[in-house]
Parts: structure tokens; C-alpha cells; sequence
């Protein structure tokens, strides 16, 4: 088998096994609208601030998001020592890296089509400039996920790895976070020629560490 | 022909614990050879560096071909493990893992031969987290099986096993002869496996000998550690610090 | 077991003792306040040093790491330098970033501001918090220093896109400001040969304190070396084998 043919039968793996325990659906998902909602009792939306923040909002749920949905990614291989499975297999790194990643981005896709849904109806957000808007949400998805995922691998063994991922993880996709809520500020605002250079940088994010964590997720995953 | 596997003073660590203080073993194509030893002696640790899965620490070793000092992981396709968990998916049925395993591994086969084998073919389409103990050691076997490997490592095998496990184990066991299979496997049931095994390694404290392959008579444990000749023990530390 | 010689360890003590008894008396006295932030500006003294510590620190880190995941230069030299300037680095970043604090206080009226190099100082400050926690968790050292060695250069590699990301940001934010408080001071004469000595002054002590922590650092492995050791002799003759070891050659055996 071929890199790419490798890399989906672990996404589908992945991809079925939610598809079966519905966690994302059941937990994450819900979690996610939940931190809107407490974002609306903490700024109170009388105030008039919410839907100017909304966008930063929005990313800080999505982040929020991610660390649940990593977390998943490697408790599934936790139980029952699956992760010794994919030690044998023989699998290439790279190949596990871009499946387990590809598996969590499209998870972390179906959490921001909800959450953009939620921001719109709750902060009433209107949203304009969709394409940067959208080529924004995929650069920075491929770059949480990416990130995650090489982090998820590395505290993956570890017993105090729940506490551990947020603090590797979170000051790492800072520029995310910065990135994506200025680009969502700038297309929603009707000024989409200021989002396109946060664009460029989410996917320059975004190719990097793809291929860090190409490189890296083998030998990580012998540490683990 | 090329021994299957070959180990010199093996030292090997659990963390700074040295689970392995210096095994020597050979093991020939087709033998079943059966470790065995108190609880804390080390044989699922042997079995781990088998597999290539924990690094060697001191002495040499070679695995189907394989240095283990350089090379731990290009051998690992060729060798199945059957540990104390099933490294199965919860959620998944018991045809998806073996056909996950076994497309993992580069095998395209379908799983249902494997599956018969064990008799797993009722519950294919049952997800593991609703299969009981025993249900689960059979499907953990058919994974193992349904890899194709030239190696079977087995690690208590017969710990949790029911009765039609037990009897399609002692199948492959008695038939490795056919199937090109090598099995290594660690037992406490000993009267079980002896008859089957056609040599045993007494495995002490870390330490392990009698490379040459004895008769099949099972040698006294107490002799192991009253032996006269000196313990070869692991000779200096890996010059890569 | 340390990185400098003994004796050159103690003479650069002495020397940062001195080259920082010499800053505190230009930086306080030689040196004339500032026109626009009179003596608070006196902090930069210490601040800038202290900053160019925290990167230098890091970037030892960094490649300490590299030269570790190399095959060719795999040595645990390099994992136990990573390791130590990495604390001395959290330790510099922190100052920096009170330091920072202090100074903007009586310039802003705020003890914090938004500016570009404290974010992406702060950033920097996290990124060394999560590289320590990382290894104050137990494992075999290999483990731990091939793990923390990828995690210090996937750090690495965000420093820069950090930097620029948050300097863009603030750049596009000060624009629409009337009042750009900034930590620039003009520097000329006395107030440049001060800061560039209070560079050379930390930049020794950072030396000196790097030796010493490396070789705590070498003393605890040297330790773990013995336990093991010690670890592999109890097993044996607790189990009632044969010892003392002797070498016998393959094949001597009946």
C-alpha cells in the first residue's frame, strides 16, 4: 500500500469508529456550543461587545474543541493497547500521522459548521467575505489538527497526558488563533483584502507542521 | 538454515529496571519453545524485545534476519504478538479489527479462514467491547493470525481462554511444522505446553541460557541457579550512552 | 561531566559577580536618566540584557536538541545542555517579562501592555513551561530526551511565525492608535556602552550558571547510571546465581 492508501485506511479506521461511538457527535459537539453559550454569560450581551468578538470567540471554541477531540484520538488507541497494534502493523509514520490528523480535521470541521451556525444565531453575526473566510477555517483546521496530532503522539503513553496537551499544545497554535479570528474579523467586516495575508500565513502554519509531523510521528510513537 | 531468533546477553530495561540481565536464546524455524519462569522473571519483556517493541540495552540479538540493535522495526510485520491486552478498537466488530489488523500489515485476505478457525464467525459482526473475556483472547489470537507472520509471540496465551481458544491454540501449536509458523510463547501452564513444545527456557531473574537446542526433556529449574558454569553476563554498556 | 573546566567555571563567577557590580553603577549613576521617562528607563539596562539572554537560551536549547536527534552527534552532552538552558531560559524570560513590567508601569500607568516583543516574549515563556513540564515527567532518559528534543524544535519552529504573526498584529493595531507607547528609549553614548555592557554581563553569568546546571544535570544521570547498575547486581545474586560476572565467550559452553 501506498502512503495515501495507508494514511485512509487509518482516517477510515478512525472516521468509523466515531461514526459508531458518536463521542464527537455526543460530547464534542455539544461542548462547543456550550462555551458560546458561557461566552454570552460572561460578556453579557447587552453590552454590545459579543458579535464584534465573535470571530475571536468562535476560534477560542474551536480550540477548546481540538484539545477534546485529540485527546479522543489517542484515548481510542489507549484502550486496550492498540497503540502497540500500530507499532507492529508496520504502518509508515507518516502515513499514521496524516490518517489520525486527517481523521481529527474532519471532525474539527463538522464542530466549526456548528459553531458558525451557533455564532451566527446567538452573537447574530452576519457573515460576508465567505471565501476567505473559508479557505481561512480549512488552513487553520489543517494546522490545529496537524499540531494536535504530533502532540497527541507525544504525551500519547504518558499517564498525565490530559493535563499535559493543553499546556504543549495551546502556546503553540497561538498564531492560529491570532490568524484565524483576524481573518474572520476582516471578511466579515467587508474587508476581505485585510484577510487574505492572515490566510497566507494559517497556510504556511498549515504546511509546516504537516510535514513536521510527518517527520516526527514515527519516531515519537516508539517513545510513547 | 538462519536461526529465527538469536540473542546474546541480552540486557534490557523497564524504565532503570533491567528486566533483562543477560538472556541468551536461539530459536530454530518451526520450533514451539516454551518460556518459562516465576512471575517477575522477565518473559513478557523477552517477548516485547522480540517483537522489536522495547530497545536492546546491552548484548546482541537478531530476529528473523533483523539486528534488533539497528533494526527493530523492519521485522515487525513478520511478527505477531499476543500480549495481556488485545489491542483491538472497542467499537469496532470483531471483523473489522482482524480486517484492520490484517490490511495494516499488508495482508489482503479476507478474515473469515481466520475467524472459522477460531470459531469467531458468529460474532463477526459483534463489536469488541461486548465480548467476554475469553471471546476477546480468541478474537486477539485471530488478529494475530490473520497478520501472517513467521513469528508468533505469546504471552500467557492460555490465561482467560476458553475452551475452543484452547483447543484451536494447541491446533497451531502442534502444526507449525505445516504452516512455516516459529512460536515463542510464555505459559505458566507448563504440563499443558509441554508436549507440545519442543524445547523449554528457563527464564531466572533476567537471565536465560542453553542456546543448543536439548532433547525435549525439561531441564530442573533449581539446576538453572545452581548451575556450575559461570552466568555470561552483559559485557558493558551501549557506546551510544 | 561539566562543560568548562573547573577552574574557568570559577574565574567566570567571578567575573559576572564583577561585570554586574560594574552595571548597577553605571546603570544607576553613570548613566543619565532618560528625557522623556527620567529613571524608570534605568530598567532597560536589565531588560534588554536579560531578554537577549532568554532567546540566546532558547536558541542553545534548540540546537542542543538538533545535535541530539542526529545520529552522528547523538550524545547525552547535548540532551543535558537542552535541558539546563532551557531553565536558565524560563528563568530569563520571566525576569524579562517582570522587568518589562516594571519599566512600562511608570511609562504606560499600566503594568501590562499589548506590545509586539512582551507577547511574543510571553509566548516564549509558555513554550519553555510546556518543554519543562514535558520532562519532569518520569521516563528512561532516552525516552525523555529524544521526546523533549522534538517537542523543544517543534517550538523552534513556531518562534518565528509567532513573532511575525504578533508583530504584524500589533503593527496593524498601533495604527489605529494616536499614542504608540513604546519601550524604545533613545540610546547614545553612555546609556549605549551600558547596555551593551549589561549584554556582555548577563551574557556571562548566563555562562557560568549554564555550567553549573549541566553539571547537576551530569551528577543526577551519573547517579541513575549507579543505581542501575547496582539495580542489575541485587537482581542477580537475589535470585541466588552464580557471581561475580565473567566474560565467557559464546560457544565455551558444554
Amino acid at each position: 500500500m501506498n502512503l495515501i492508501q495507508e494514511a485512509l485506511l487509518v482516517a477510515g479506521k478512525d472516521l468509523r469508529i466515531e461514526a459508531r461511538s458518536r463521542v464527537t457527535t455526543q460530547q464534542v459537539l455539544p461542548f462547543g456550543l456550550i462555551v458560546l453559550l458561557l461566552f454570552a454569560f460572561a460578556l453579557d450581551p447587552d453590552r454590545g461587545v459579543l458579535s464584534r468578538v465573535a470571530p475571536g470567540l468562535f476560534w477560542v471554541a474551536v480550540l477548546l474543541g481540538t484539545l477534546l477531540s485529540i485527546g479522543r484520538a489517542f484515548a481510542i488507541e489507549a484502550e486496550n493497547g492498540a497503540l502497540d497494534g500500530l507499532r507492529l502493523s508496520g504502518l509508515d509514520g507518516s502515513a499514521l500521522f496524516l490518517g489520525k490528523a486527517g481523521a481529527v480535521a474532519v471532525q474539527l470541521v463538522a464542530l466549526e459548521v456548528l459553531l458558525t451556525a451557533g455564532v451566527v444565531v446567538l452573537f447574530n453575526v452576519g457573515l460576508g467575505g465567505i471565501a476567505p473566510l473559508v479557505l481561512a477555517t480549512i488552513a487553520a483546521t489543517v494546522g490545529l489538527a496537524a499540531v494536535g496530532t504530533l502532540y497527541g503522539v507525544l504525551s500519547a503513553g504518558l499517564r498525565v497526558r490530559e493535563t499535559l496537551l493543553p499546556v504543549l499544545l495551546l502556546p503553540v497554535v497561538a498564531p492560529v488563533l491570532l490568524g484565524a479570528s483576524r481573518a474572520w474579523e476582516a471578511a466579515i467586516d467587508g474587508a476581505s483584502g485585510d484577510a487574505w495575508p492572515w490566510v497566507a500565513l494559517l497556510g504556511i502554519f498549515a504546511v509546516l507542521f504537516t510535514g513536521i509531523g510527518m517527520l516526527v510521528f514515527g519516531p515519537l510513537l516508539e517513545e510513547s | 538454515m538462519q536461526p529465527v531468533v538469536r540473542l546474546r546477553s541480552a540486557v534490557c530495561l523497564l524504565g532503570r529496571f533491567p528486566a533483562l540481565a543477560g538472556v541468551d536464546l536461539d530459536v530454530r524455524d518451526r520450533e514451539v519453545v516454551l518460556l518459562s519462569g516465576g512471575n517477575g522473571a522477565g518473559k513478557t519483556t523477552l517477548l516485547r524485545l522480540l517483537a522489536g517493541l522495547v530497545p536492546l540495552r546491552a548484548g546482541t540479538g537478531e530476529v528473523l534476519g533483523h539486528d534488533l540493535a539497528t533494526d527493530r522495526r523492519g521485522h515487525r510485520r513478520l511478527v505477531s504478538l499476543v500480549g495481556h491486552e488485545t489491542a483491538c478498537y472497542d467499537d469496532l466488530t470483531v471483523h473489522e479489527n482482524v480486517r484492520f489488523a490484517a490490511r495494516a500489515s499488508g495482508v489482503d485476505a479476507p478474515p473469515e479462514p481466520v475467524l472459522e478457525q477460531l470459531g469467531l464467525q458468529p460474532l463477526a459482526a459483534v463489536p469488541h467491547r461486548r465480548l467476554s473475556a475469553g471471546q476477546r483472547r480468541r478474537l486477539a489470537f485471530a488478529v494475530a493470525l490473520a497478520r501472517r507472520p513467521r513469528l508468533l509471540l505469546l504471552d500467557e496465551p492460555h490465561a482467560g481462554l476458553d475452551a475452543e481458544g484452547r483447543a484451536a491454540l494447541d491446533q497451531v501449536l502442534s502444526g507449525t511444522a505445516q504452516s512455516g509458523l516459529t512460536v515463542v510463547l510464555a505459559s505458566h501452564e507448563l504440563d499443558r505446553v509441554r508436549g507440545l513444545a519442543s524445547r523449554e527456557v528457563v527464564l531466572t531473574a533476567g537471565q536465560a541460557h542453553g542456546s543448543v537446542p536439548e532433547p525435549a526433556s525439561v531441564p530442573d529449574p533449581e539446576a538453572a541457579a545452581t548451575d556450575s558454569r559461570p552466568p555470561a553476563r552483559a559485557t558493558g554498556e551501549r557506546s551510544s550512552g | 561531566m561539566t562543560l568548562l573546566n573547573p577552574r574557568v567555571s570559577r574565574i567566570l563567577g567571578w567575573a559576572a559577580l564583577a561585570a554586574l557590580a560594574v552595571l548597577a553603577v553605571f546603570g544607576l549613576w553613570v548613566a543619565p536618566p532618560d528625557r522623556v521617562q527620567s529613571d524608570a528607563q534605568r530598567l532597560m539596562y536589565l531588560h534588554v540584557p536579560s531578554a537577549w539572554i532568554a532567546y540566546l537560551a532558547f536558541g542553545i536549547t534548540a540546537m542542543a536538541s538538533a545535535l541530539y536527534l542526529w545520529r552522528r552527534t547523538r550524545s547525552p552532552v547535548w540532551d543535558r545542555l537542552a535541558a539546563s538552558s532551557a531553565e536558565l531560559g524560563v528563568l530569563f524570560t520571566g525576569l524579562t517579562l517582570v522587568l518589562g513590567s516594571l519599566w512600562g508601569r511608570p511609562v504606560w500607568g499600566v503594568w501590562w501592555a499589548w506590545d509586539a516583543r512582551l507577547v511574543t516574549t510571553a509566548v516564549l515563556f509558555f513554550l519553555y513551561v510546556g518543554y519543562l513540564a514535558l520532562r519532569r515527567v518520569p521516563a528512561p532518559i532516552e525516552a525523555r530526551a529524544k521526546r523533549s528534543a522534538i517537542a523543544a524544535l517543534v517550538a523552534f519552529a513556531d518562534v518565528p511565525i509567532v513573532h511575525f504573526s504578533v508583530d504584524w498584529w500589533r503593527t496593524l493595531h498601533q495604527q489605529a492608535t494616536v499614542f504608540t507607547p513604546s519601550l524604545n528609549a533613545h540610546i547614545h553614548g553612555v546609556m549605549a556602552f551600558t547596555l551593551w555592557w549589561g549584554v556582555v554581563a548577563f551574557t556571562i553569568l548566563f555562562v557560568y550558571l549554564l555550567d553549573r546546571r549541566y553539571r547537576l544535570e551530569a551528577l543526577e544521570e551519573d547517579l541513575e547510571a549507579r543505581e542501575l547498575t547496582l539495580a542489575i547486581e541485587e537482581r542477580v545474586q537475589g535470585a541466588g546465581l552464580t557471581a561475580p560476572p565473567e566474560h565467557v565467550e559464546v560457544g565455551a559452553r558444554g
